[in-house]
């Protein structure tokens, strides 16, 4: 028989807390505003274009948000440590191209030059993690070199080997079908299909808030970003976690360029210049502090699914495309209005 | 002077002295801290205090003298090791991060965690039961502890990171001017708490310029001054004005009272 007397509070709960209901508790989630845009978002096009709902049209803003989302997850992580990365975009060039060059100019292995482009990105996201961490210069400038450097080397390098600004003929490298299935397959699911970039952007932010909420690691990376001298007071590995986050845009790039390589066979030398502030306001759309600290990586994949979702649907409409680039500042704007408020709310007593 | 029995201390100091370069910042301080006792380390902006508090936390070796813990002469080559050896500092920024949930600031740097390499995980549920039972038996009182730790009160964030010194194996708590930036409800919360520490057999070094703080909740106090103590002395060997005058540097007090009565 059940008893009537008031079962025990549990562990770890208070009776002051008996009135907050689940749903007050999902409002304090730093993606919970990124949810609520990208569902008014997704509305409107549903209504007011009849392709952006076609099985076609859905599965082209899947894949345009999956390529942004993979680099805005990491890139979110490392906003999260209190780090820029402008270099993250021209990695994704970067690597497609050392992949391109290695197998069509010098005949190597398929699978070896891809392991090779993933050293070397890991090599120079290393770096700049080690600038940033034992020279105390802000990420933002030490990214930014890197970016120039990146872009500098992705244009003159291939037209250096090529003598064009593209690599082409990816498709007669031995073993590019088998790679193909790996970055570049389409997967039918409930008659749309889809990428399979869209599956990496999935895995890849569930591993990313696995590793934030769950692990030590991400008790370390919010520890770092929110007040570093903390972190270091409180014994946490701080030099180590950093450089870690710089090799993870790193290798997140280097992803994002394998992905983009077997879906086209083709790299262009400007491969992702210019998307390094898409991925910063993807992040910071998704409820990621500028000063670091706090966010989601769920609401980072949630800024990547607006920013595709309107990239597809402007086009969808048939409007100007530049539209897109003025949504976008309007919308970061909003995101830092709100984001302020959250650290007002929580931080202000620091 | 002093009551204490030195056999039983945990910390002690025998004529301790500090040396940077040309500057003598510490001369010949002797003390001593046992379990369930609160010592009161006394004095003004310069007094030495934080130099004595940065040889018995590690922070610096010292320069002459002996340092003993649980009667052994010891020298300590980084904080690390005083933390090893149970000795705990509350430093005044707290080394906390508002942002976090208080459960997670209360496991920073040693979090549980289950399983191997890539795939060990949080033991989230048990950290949060631990930080709840852990501040509510030292009478912190927390409504939520998956609350940012910035939205505490500055007692209660004091008190959390007190606890926390506790739980992480601290044999000797030290509090580097734990009241100065608190009004005085809060100041009450902390001293309370630290009786509290006492009470559960911590030795606890108190670090302040506030002698109406340090009074209440000592059991000695020593007074610095220049580098050099002016004298160790029992609750009962010194009335609360006394400490006061001692602190302020006595006559130099009354001199000041007389210049600004003229004025």
């Amino acid at each position: 028989m059940t008893s009537l007397a008031p079962a025990p509070a549990r562990p770890g709960s208070d009776e002051r807390l008996a009135a907050r209901h689940p749903v007050a508790r999902l409002l304090r989630r730093p993606e919970m505003g990124a949810l609520v845009a990208a569902l008014a978002i997704f509305t409107y096009f549903s209504l007011a274009t009849n392709a952006f709902l076609s099985p076609a049209g859905a599965a082209t803003w899947l894949y345009s948000a999956s390529l942004f989302g993979i680099m805005a997850v990491a890139v979110a992580m490392l906003m999260i440590g209190g780090e820029f990365d402008l270099s993250a975009g021209a990695m994704t060039g970067t690597t497609g191209l050392l992949v391109g060059a290695f197998t069509t100019q010098y005949g190597m292995n398929l699978w070896f030059a891809m392991l090779l482009a993933l050293v070397i990105a890991l090599a120079v996201g290393a770096a700049n993690g080690f600038l940033v961490v034992k020279t105390g210069i802000p990420s933002f400038i030490v990214t930014l070199a890197t970016f120039f450097i990146l872009q500098g080397v992705n244009l003159a390098g291939t037209k250096l080997i090529t003598g064009q600004v593209a690599i082409q003929g990816m498709t007669l490298v031995p073993d590019f079908a088998a790679g193909k299935a790996i970055f570049g397959s389409t997967i039918p699911v409930l008659g749309l299909d889809l990428k399979v970039s869209i599956f990496w952007w999935i895995g890849i932010t569930a591993l990313a808030s696995w590793l934030l909420l769950r692990t030590r690691y991400g008790n370390w990376i919010f520890a770092i970003g929110g007040q570093l001298q903390s972190a270091v007071q409180t014994g946490v590995p701080v030099r180590r976690t950093r450089i870690g986050l710089f090799m993870g845009t790193a290798a997140a790039g280097w992803l994002v360029g394998m992905l983009s390589l077997f879906d086209v066979a083709t790299v262009q030398a400007t491969t992702g210049i210019g998307q390094e502030f898409v991925y910063i306001i993807c992040a910071v759309v998704g409820g990621c502090l500028l000063t670091g600290g706090y966010g989601s990586a769920i609401g980072a994949a949630l800024g990547a699914l607006i920013y595709g979702m309107i990239l597809q649907g402007i086009v969808f409409a048939q409007w100007d495309n530049n539209w897109l680039k003025a949504f976008l500042g309007g919308m970061l704007l909003l995101a830092v209005l709100v984001n302020l408020s959250v650290r007002r709310q929580a931080g202000v007593r620091a | 002077m002093s009551g204490a029995n030195p056999a039983a201390a945990i910390l002690a100091v025998r004529g301790i002295g500090k040396v940077y370069g040309s500057v003598i910042a510490l001369t010949d301080i002797s003390t001593s801290v046992s379990a369930g006792e609160v010592l009161c380390v006394l004095g003004d902006n310069g007094a030495g205090k934080s130099t004595l508090l940065k040889v018995l936390a590690g922070v610096h070796p010292h320069s002459t003298g002996e340092l003993l813990l649980d009667g052994e002469a010891v020298r300590f080559d980084g904080p690390r090791q005083a933390l090893d050896a149970g000795i705990a500092t509350v430093h005044q920024d707290l080394a906390i991060v508002p942002l976090m949930p208080v459960w997670r600031n209360f496991f920073l740097g040693a979090e549980l965690s289950a399983g191997r390499g890539p795939f060990s995980r949080l033991k989230v549920a048990e950290m949060r039961a631990h930080t709840s039972e852990q501040l509510a038996r030292m009478g912190i009182d927390l409504r939520d502890v998956d609350q940012p730790i910035g939205t505490l009160s500055g007692g209660e964030r004091q008190s959390v990171a007190i606890a926390r010194a506790i739980y992480f194996g601290a044999r000797v708590v030290i509090l580097d001017e734990p009241t100065s930036a608190l009004g005085v409800k809060q100041a009450g919360v902390v001293l309370r708490y630290v009786a509290q520490a006492r009470d559960r057999g911590l030795a606890v070094v108190f670090v302040t310029h506030n002698p109406h703080h340090a009074y209440p909740v000592g059991d000695r106090f020593l007074v610095l001054n220049r580098g050099a103590s002016l004298g160790e002395f029992d609750k009962a060997g010194i009335s609360i004005a006394e400490l006061t005058r001692l602190m302020a540097g006595g006559a130099e007090l009354d001199t000041l009272a007389r210049e600004i009565e003229r004025g």
